[in-house]
């Protein structure tokens, strides 16, 4: 870099924005925060109902792990309870948690400040996403009240148990569920059509898409999954809300319950599967790909050092993409399929495996004889490391068919997709926040804090799924709520279920931590400075600390670089910002470099 | 499903030729000396057309899906065809004269010729209400004859496949209306042009998607030949 004298440029370069944005002005403190049309507002809107409704989803676990470790000792568990509970939980941790929490959090805050743009393409339309989310999440909360409670079918639903009598919420609890769904993916949409326009349309001079920080083609891939799968969903939650509803039997087949011939006839129950499937992989993606993103941008930046196949990246994230639109019916080798279709999918499966080691390798090569700094935002991205690798290797034996038949529906799987899906995007959320927060509320998280909590869930984590692992191999199978009379589980499975609950409340507890640090630090914390971490993307080059309406003050910054400017030798500081010209960089070094060089 | 996959391959094909453009002798670490001065008339695209271009995918996703669960239920056996419904003839024609109106009022949009928009965009709305009211007829006919919702699963699919169908257009009547607000109010050319357009695209798009599902719903020989493949999954 410093080698390089730029003698041709202009010094600088005002930006002629694509379009100034028309930017809504509140005039009052409703307007300003409560119905806000700032994209960095709603993202702050996002997360904390995405963060509050997580919390109970996790209170629902540790009542689940209540009842596995001490079976049929409290009272307010019953049977029907504990069903209800595991669905809720897995529907909630996948959507409104961690779908939510990338696309509407991170999303939102980051997308406009990484790109160079004011604010989200429509202001507006924003704003409504997120009061349509809030929408879906209280229908969901409802349907804990509604008569019978809330559904016990399962987080996927399957029809035709999800709507007989028997399945505990089968007539109130599974409409609200059915109408929540439906309401979450017109908000999405509403979010998901901004993201990407803004993307594609709002970015600010010189950058191009290849100056994109990896957290951007993150979170708009997975934008773009997000709205050709959640259709999937939205047909699924339709045609079952009129057989429930109307009586038709567009899932339900002829069938018999308690005796009583039911009026449905004809309906297919594994086209159900199908069209939950079809979204119901692309959305691990969805919430894999953003983590994806943030994971590079936070090695990059804390080990100093530029991230390893920049290109490579992009296409891996494009890859994994399209290949997660053809794996779906892995989740139903069980279903009596064709055993050809099963191969195909299994294939293709198992191909997914290549893009997602390349960025495996390209993340541990970025690190390879970097400037590592063990700060809590890089130690939950090797976390997220060490677990994604870990859950993505049982990924690969559950792909395989054979393998799969006597594993699914055991604990392995629960291990497997908790290891890949929940505790490696979970850690690149806390590693996110941990980077952010001083942007956010320009304050810094306190350290100690950060990393009782890091190490406390990162080894949780494997002190609760590794065992789980092998309950599986020995056949426990999973959404019992009691196993008795079984030859084949030895009694130890069972205090092996007791040291993974009492792991299991100690991670959970543990968060507390985590929230009590930011609360603390949101008014005792550190000053953070506009740009503690010395990073070189757009959002700390801002300003202001936080961000002002309207992000970077009068004028857009101009782009030159890409954001992977670290580690760069002769100048003051070890980077270089993605707003700063060839020139002044030139400058600097013709002033550092030793009087030898220039004769 | 396998019509949902070949669409979703469709478009993802058309993001990696995109991509390949964008990535294509690029080298992203290389820092840029100076930074062309943009051009406002070189820009593209609007947000609100690229916009209706994304949302035209989430909507061609949805309706592929719908037509791909149409397409596994048709090839079981006890599948009973419906009547057609001559009705239904007369309004594809009368949403093919919505189209062309509004294919009309872009062209009069473009020269800005006011009195031409208004009267153009008062065809095409009033063309796309009798297409919904003769919609409703429709099923006001099925109905009487006997075929509810729940009579068979044909019924089913057919009710659902146009009130799918009709609330997209519901939906386009209101960016209709805005639209109309601006030509009556007498906002500026570009702004009523491009209203105009965006109703325009979106009304050639849900023409086209009816062609299809009229396709599908009346036709179960039609039907049965291109979903066959997707009889499988």
């Amino acid at each position: 870099m410093s080698s390089h004298v730029y003698h041709d440029e202009t010094e600088f370069a005002p930006p002629a924005e694509v379009a100034e944005v028309e930017l809504y002005h509140p005039h009052s403190f409703i307007g300003k925060y409560v119905w806000s049309q700032d994209a960095k507002v709603i993202a702050i809107q996002y997360a904390f109902t995405a963060i509050g409704i997580g919390l109970v989803a996790l209170v629902l676990s540790w009542v689940m792990r209540l009842q596995l470790a001490f079976p049929s000792r409290f009272a307010f568990i019953d049977p029907s309870n504990y069903l209800q509970f595991v669905s809720m939980h897995g529907m909630i941790m996948v959507i409104y948690l961690l779908t939510a929490l990338f696309l509407g959090g991170f999303g939102n805050y980051l997308i406009p400040l990484m790109v160079g743009a004011r604010d989200m393409v429509f202001p507006y339309v924003n704003m409504l996403s997120f009061w349509v989310y809030l929408l879906a999440v209280l229908l969901l909360v409802a349907s804990f009240f509604v008569p019978g409670g809330a559904t016990g079918a399962g987080w996927t639903l399957y029809p035709p148990q999800a709507i007989l009598d028997g399945t505990p919420g089968a007539h109130g609890g599974i409409i609200l569920m059915l109408v929540s769904l439906s309401v979450f993916i017109i908000g999405f949409t509403m979010g998901g059509l901004n993201y990407v326009v803004t993307v594609l349309q709002a970015r600010t001079r010189g950058m191009t898409m290849m100056r994109l920080p990896l957290t951007i083609w993150g979170i708009f891939m997975a934008t773009v999954l997000a709205l050709l799968a959640f259709p999937a969903l939205f047909v699924s939650c339709i045609m079952m809300i009129l057989d429930l509803t109307l009586g038709t039997s567009f899932f339900m087949p002829a069938l018999v319950s308690k005796g009583q011939q039911l009026p449905y006839s004809g309906g297919n129950p594994l086209l159900f599967q199908h069209l939950f499937w079809f979204f119901g992989h692309p959305e691990v993606y969805i919430v894999a790909l953003p983590a994806f993103g943030i994971v590079s941008d936070l090695i990059s930046t804390h080990a100093r050092k530029n991230i390893f196949g920049y290109r490579m990246m992009v296409w891996a994230i494009l890859v994994i993409g399209g290949l997660s639109f053809v794996v779906w019916a892995h989740h139903m080798y069980v279903s009596g399929m064709n055993p050809y279709f099963g191969f195909f999918f299994a294939t293709t499966t198992l191909l997914i495996a290549i893009p997602t080691a390349l960025k495996v390798y390209n993340w541990v090569l970025t690190l390879w004889r970097g400037n590592i700094h063990f700060t809590v935002p890089m130690l939950f991205a090797i976390g997220f490391i060490f677990t994604f690798v870990n859950g993505g290797l049982t990924g690969l034996f559950l792909g395989n068919v054979v393998v799969d038949l006597p594993l699914s529906d055991t604990m392995f799987v629960v291990a497997h997709f908790h290891m890949v899906m929940a505790i490696a995007p979970i850690m690149v959320v806390f590693g996110a926040i941990y980077h952010w927060y001083p942007k956010i509320t320009g304050r810094m998280l306190d350290d100690t804090l950060g990393k009782i909590h890091f190490w406390i869930t990162f080894v949780g984590s494997y002190a609760i799924y590794y065992p789980m692992h092998y309950l599986g191999f020995m056949g426990v199978p999973r959404r019992y709520y009691a196993i008795s009379g079984t030859n084949f589980i030895p009694e130890s499975a069972q205090s092996l279920n007791v040291a993974i609950s009492l792991a299991a409340f100690v991670v959970g507890a543990a968060q507390i931590v985590f929230l009590y640090n930011l609360a603390v630090s949101y008014f005792r914390g550190r000053p953070a400075g506009p740009n503690p971490w010395n990073a070189t993307t757009l959002e700390w080059q801002t300003p202001h600390t936080p961000p002002r309406h309207g992000n970077f003050g009068k004028e857009l910054p101009a782009v030159y670089r890409w954001p992977y400017d670290y580690g760069v030798p002769g100048l003051d500081t070890d980077f270089i910002p993605q707003n700063v010209p060839p020139s002044q960089v030139a400058a600097e070094a013709w002033t550092k470099a030793p009087a030898a060089t220039e004769g | 499903m396998t019509i949902g996959m070949v669409l979703l391959s469709a478009l993802m094909g058309a993001i990696v030729i995109w991509l390949f453009r964008q990535t294509i002798n690029v080298q992203p670490w290389e820092a840029q000396a100076a930074i062309p001065a943009v051009d406002a008339g070189a820009v593209a695209s609007t947000p609100a057309k690229t916009a209706l271009w994304v949302f035209l995918g989430v909507a061609s996703s949805l309706f592929a899906l719908f037509i791909s669960a149409y397409a596994m239920r048709l090839s079981f056996q006890d599948w009973t065809p419906l009547p057609n419904p001559p009705l239904l003839m007369v309004n594809t024609a009368v949403l093919v004269g919505a189209s062309l109106a509004m294919q009309w009022t872009v062209h009069a949009a473009r020269r800005a010729e006011a009195a031409r928009v208004r009267r153009g965009l008062a065809a095409s709305g009033l063309l796309t209400l009798a297409f919904l009211a003769g919609q409703l007829v429709v099923w006001r006919q099925l109905h009487a004859a006997g075929y509810f919702v729940t009579a068979s699963a044909a019924t089913a699919f057919f009710y659902l496949l146009t009130a799918v169908h009709g609330v997209h257009v519901l939906g386009g009547l209101v960016a209709w209306a805005r639209a109309g607000l601006r030509a009556w109010r007498g906002s500026e050319p570009g702004a009523v042009r491009l209203g105009v357009e965006l109703c325009a695209t979106y009304w050639h798009y849900l023409l086209g998607v009816w062609a299809v599902l009229y396709a599908l719903l009346v036709s179960n020989d039609l039907g049965l030949a291109i979903c066959s493949s997707a009889a499988s999954f």
